[in-house]
């Protein structure tokens, strides 16, 4: 993959993508003073958050344990509505990380350069995500410590899993999709790893980094194959999260259930994916520039506005999405279908749909006036509504259970304290991993910020004769 | 520069990625093999003026995906439809068309693991090595630009390589000795 000159100026930059112009050293300094501070001198801010989504963590883990000792009735499930939260906040955490593949695969294969400033803590947030996603299939299957049957592992009735469920699929998937992202977040930050090592004043630090960054030189023969292997993992990844949520769509998609059983669900559930994802790598990113001033100068404004354009185009497609489920379910003439949706919107749940559609279509149009796209504030809060609505979407679709084809069956489901506290810690867990990444590791990708700087390319140089131009 | 230590190459400072790649292509047209640039970023144009070949990582990649592939698919074909049997409403015990999902699961997962330890493996990183023995090395992570000619190269002469290394512009030049 030999980049030339010529090439990399096909991408139009008039937005500087680093403000202040800073030389290479500058980066590596401004990135890695936030975490070389020892730990007496860790930040008040950064204790008080850690001890409190630690507790939150803790209790999850409580809940948890609570959960397998009394059974599945300490939650709200019934039946008919026999998924519940743990469903809903899978689908929720599985989603939020899409974001982060989205940034550091799609966008590198269209060589989107602004990524190079989120994509690092956007690709730590896929994984702190991805593992709070995987706990709630774990723990909603009631019995715990069978919890195992969900893999192709010889038990002792030599059955295996029945691989034409989609919950099976959900595993495979997902399971391949934290392996890759975990994967690429690491291979992305070898060489940051290694100036890490290189700056290292203890011993202990020089040690630890110096195995993490599995003895990395910088060598040209090995950037070649790393810059392939970071190309084929951008691409192996774009179908991969393509696929992992329109997977976790057939979880819906796949049964009878009316609102549930129709070919939208994919493309619908990809594209609200990277909606809700984008929403949280932008409250992050956000909460980050607050607490780490130096982070301003690379995720600028500029920054900050792409991602809420991509929101609104995710927002829309949502919102289309919305609507044409309604259409079809008129037009369809299937009169459970058409009760499903009218149900949905006016029914005993109707609180919850104009939730969703107020947060993830009506308020996101603010994003058309630039002045507000570019006000952190607004996108802080709108940021934030995207969370509860794109929360809200999933619980609207997993509720289509409480009214099926027998009306003596609905029932009206209502979340207990033990599935609200689940929640909540859950939140814990994916904040208290987060905190312990921007503390530890590099938060942003300094070999690829350097990278894509203008003084990087070796045609920069002012003082260079034109002639040189066609060289190399 | 002591009589006792071993040399183990030589180790140049360039000002820039614009002086880095012309000394590259020099150090290249003097016939060293066993050199290599080191660099905070991939400089562009590097391959070339290195003369590298492409990396052979795409086609193990691509093998791998096969082999996930050809596993995903045989793994649920033998336990569906060969050790144990099961009638799952009504559908053929080989339902290809419901084995996809993990099938295209599987082959992403063999690629990404092959895609990452084969650019390891390919790299021959090691914990010890002769440029590690500079003593501005250190800089190559952060903002410096080296070129680095080992001992092993049939055409290493200490003298003449640091002298090579002054003559093609290095801002600074040093040997890398065993410590």
């Amino acid at each position: 993959m030999s980049v030339t000159a010529e090439n990399t100026g096909l991408v139009i930059e008039d937005i500087p993508l680093v403000k202040g112009d800073p030389d290479f050293h500058k980066i590596t300094t401004d990135i890695c003073r936030i975490s070389e501070k020892p730990i007496t001198k860790t930040p008040r801010w950064w204790w008080i958050a850690f001890i409190i989504s630690g507790m939150l963590a803790m209790n999850l883990l409580i809940m948890i344990g609570y959960l397998a000792w009394e059974g599945v009735g300490v939650w709200g499930v019934n039946i008919p509505v026999g998924w519940g939260w743990a469903i809903v906040n899978f689908v929720f955490w599985v989603g939020i990380g899409h974001a982060g593949t989205l940034i550091s695969a799609i966008l590198f294969l269209f060589r989107q350069k602004w990524r190079t400033s989120i994509n690092r803590f956007a690709e730590a947030m896929t994984i702190c995500a991805v593992i709070c996603a995987g706990v709630f299939p774990g723990i909603h299957v009631g019995r715990i410590w069978v919890a195992y049957f969900m893999f192709p592992v010889p038990n002792q009735m030599s059955i295996w899993p029945n691989f034409r469920s989609p919950l099976l699929w959900d595993i495979f998937a997902v399971g391949t999709y934290f392996t890759a992202s975990a994967l690429f977040w690491y291979t992305g930050m070898i060489p940051d790893l290694a100036t890490y090592r290189d700056r290292a004043k203890s011993k202990i630090k020089k040690v630890v980094f110096g195995i993490l960054s599995l003895g990395w030189r910088g060598g040209n023969r090995q950037w070649k194959h790393y810059e392939v292997a970071y190309l084929l993992l951008a691409g192996i990844s774009t179908p991969l999260v393509l696929s992992v949520h329109s997977v976790v769509s057939t979880d819906f998609a796949t049964s009878i259930v009316p609102g549930w059983h129709t070919t939208i669900f994919p493309p619908y559930f990809v594209a609200g994916a990277i909606f809700s994802g984008f929403a949280m790598v932008m409250t992050l990113a956000i909460l980050a520039r607050k607490v780490l001033p130096a982070l301003q100068n690379y995720i600028t404004i500029d920054t900050l506005e792409r991602m809420a354009k991509i929101m609104m185009v995710t927002g829309m497609m949502v919102g289309y999405a919305y609507s044409t489920e309604f259409f079809i379910a008129w037009y369809s003439g299937n009169m459970y279908e058409r009760f499903a949706f009218i149900n949905r919107a006016f029914g005993p749940y109707w609180w919850a749909y104009w939730t969703m559609v107020s947060c993830n279509v009506i308020i996101p149009q603010l994003f058309w006036i630039r002045k507000l796209r570019r006000t952190i504030p607004v996108l802080f809060a709108l940021s934030i509504f995207t969370n509860i609505g794109m929360w809200f979407e999933r619980f609207v679709i997993v509720m289509s259970l409480h009214a099926d084809y027998l009306p003596s069956s609905w029932d009206y489901y209502k979340p207990t304290w033990v599935d609200a506290w689940t929640f909540i810690g859950s939140f814990g867990l994916f904040l208290t991993l987060f905190l312990l990444f921007i503390r530890f590791l590099p938060v942003m990708a300094m070999s690829e910020v350097k990278g894509v700087l203008p003084r990087a390319n070796p045609h920069f140089h002012h003082n260079m004769p034109p002639a040189h131009k066609g060289e190399a | 520069m002591s009589d006792n230590k071993i040399i183990q190459g030589v180790i140049a400072e360039f000002k820039d990625p614009a002086d880095i790649l012309h000394a590259a292509g020099k150090v290249r047209d003097a016939g060293f093999k066993e050199w290599d640039v080191h660099s905070p970023f991939p400089v562009h144009g590097m391959d070339d003026a290195m003369g590298e070949k492409r990396s052979p990582l795409g086609w193990m990649v691509a093998f791998a995906a096969f082999t996930g592939v050809v596993v995903g698919l045989g793994m649920q074909w033998w336990m569906s439809a060969v050790d144990y049997k099961l009638v799952i409403a009504g559908k053929a015990f080989f339902s290809y068309q419901a084995f996809f999902p993990v099938t295209f699961a599987l082959g992403v997962l063999f690629s990404v693991i092959t895609a990452v330890f084969g650019m390891l493996g390919l790299n021959k990183l090691r914990f010890h090595h002769p440029v590690f023995h500079s003593n501005s090395f250190e800089r190559s992570t952060d903002d410096a630009f080296f070129i680095s000619i080992l001992a092993e190269d049939k055409k290493f002469d200490p003298n003449k390589t640091l002298q090579f290394f002054k003559e093609i512009g290095c801002v600074n030049v040093e040997l890398l000795e065993e410590k």
